[in-house]
């Protein structure tokens, strides 16, 4: 892991929540943090090219903002990769994680709405031959604590 | 902490231009000093159109919120354990909500059963530095949920075979689309 000083950190730590979304936020960060505007958006960019950082910017709720669905497949051991590849192509399929479990194959598929969602998802099933087994939302529990970050740990050899 | 409904009885409308601007921003605003101008440009919008947007869906709960996020792996939380329990009906709403507020829990969803391939209608992911550390935290959710549980199991993620921040549809090649990665 790269080295990061205590500015990086505290920006991390301060914003991994939210930021501000006032004109200049890369300035209101800056003003609090004790530090530039343009010391806030190099380190920023640092972060993001290290992949220390996913991103810097809107997290949507995508059940509000159009329609998705977690959904995951039984491939065998042998096609497995040919299967995740058939997914990785599909429209909308944005995540796909292998797992431990005969349902191997996890991905999301998304759609501007709930119709495109299942006509996405029956040409899917059709083309790979196989079930999609359907796992919707229905309920949804968020507190969106982010998570405190082990900075010493990380630093151990 | 809020508590969302089916998707489909809480269809909040976006606009053709929100879409835009979801789409224009979901992989990341741009770094310079005025980000909601130099997405406006991109769009043919203002800088305040933009921003005043973003607060707008915020306030709708379309946007959770907008931040600096991390890349947990690269933080060191290097295992992510999806477990799913097979909870009984009449306390899952209550249950999930506790569960929601352990440590090292970033997602909690209901979702329906397939049986009887797929008896499991709680989802939780686990996040910790390794998976002893992803156990410890299922065996104090198992300890929560006590006789409400009838089974359940950890589904570690061995690869990610594909990941981009892209969620919504737009043009193709918008937006920055990182390389899969472990």
């Amino acid at each position: 892991m790269a080295t990061l000083d205590s500015l990086d950190r505290r920006l991390i730590d301060a914003y991994q929540r939210g930021l501000p979304v006032c004109e200049r936020p890369f300035a209101a960060m800056a003003a609090r943090l004790g530090s530039s505007e343009a010391e806030v958006l190099k380190r920023l960019t640092r972060l993001e090219r290290l992949e220390v950082l996913s991103r810097v910017g809107p997290v949507f709720d995508h059940a509000r903002a159009g329609a998705s669905l977690l959904a995951a497949v039984a491939a065998p051991e042998a096609q497995r990769d040919a299967v995740a590849e058939v997914i990785n192509r599909a429209p909308g399929v944005n995540h796909n994680y292998l797992r431990e479990h005969d349902f191997n194959l996890w991905f999301v598929m998304t759609a501007p709405d709930e119709a495109v969602l299942d006509a996405r998802l029956d040409a899917l099933e059709a083309e790979l031959g196989r079930e999609i087994l359907r796992l919707p939302m229905l309920e949804g529990f968020h507190i969106d604590l982010g998570f405190p970050i082990p900075w010493d740990e990380l630093e151990a050899p | 902490m809020s508590v969302s409904t089916c998707p489909s009885e809480r269809h909040t409308a976006l606009d053709t231009t929100d879409r835009a601007i979801v789409v224009a921003t979901q992989a990341g605003l741009p770094l310079v000093p005025d980000p909601w101008g130099a997405v406006g440009r991109t769009l043919g919008l203002t800088g305040e159109e933009v921003r005043s947007r973003l607060v707008r869906m915020q306030e709708a709960g379309i946007v959770r919120r907008v931040a600096a996020v991390p890349n947990h792996y690269r933080l060191g939380y290097l295992a992510n354990g999806m477990t799913v329990w097979d909870v009984d009906d009449a306390h899952i709403n209550r249950l999930g909500r506790e569960v929601a507020m352990l440590p090292g829990v970033s997602h909690c969803y209901r979702r329906p059963r397939h049986l009887p391939a797929w008896p499991y209608n709680l989802f939780a992911m686990l996040h910790g530095h390794t998976r002893e550390e992803v156990e410890c935290q299922a065996e104090e959710l198992r300890a929560l949920l006590g006789e409400s549980c009838r089974d359940h199991r950890i589904l570690y993620s061995s690869r990610i075979l594909k990941k981009t921040g892209l969620r919504l549809d737009g043009r193709p090649g918008a937006g920055r689309q990182p390389e899969p990665r472990r």
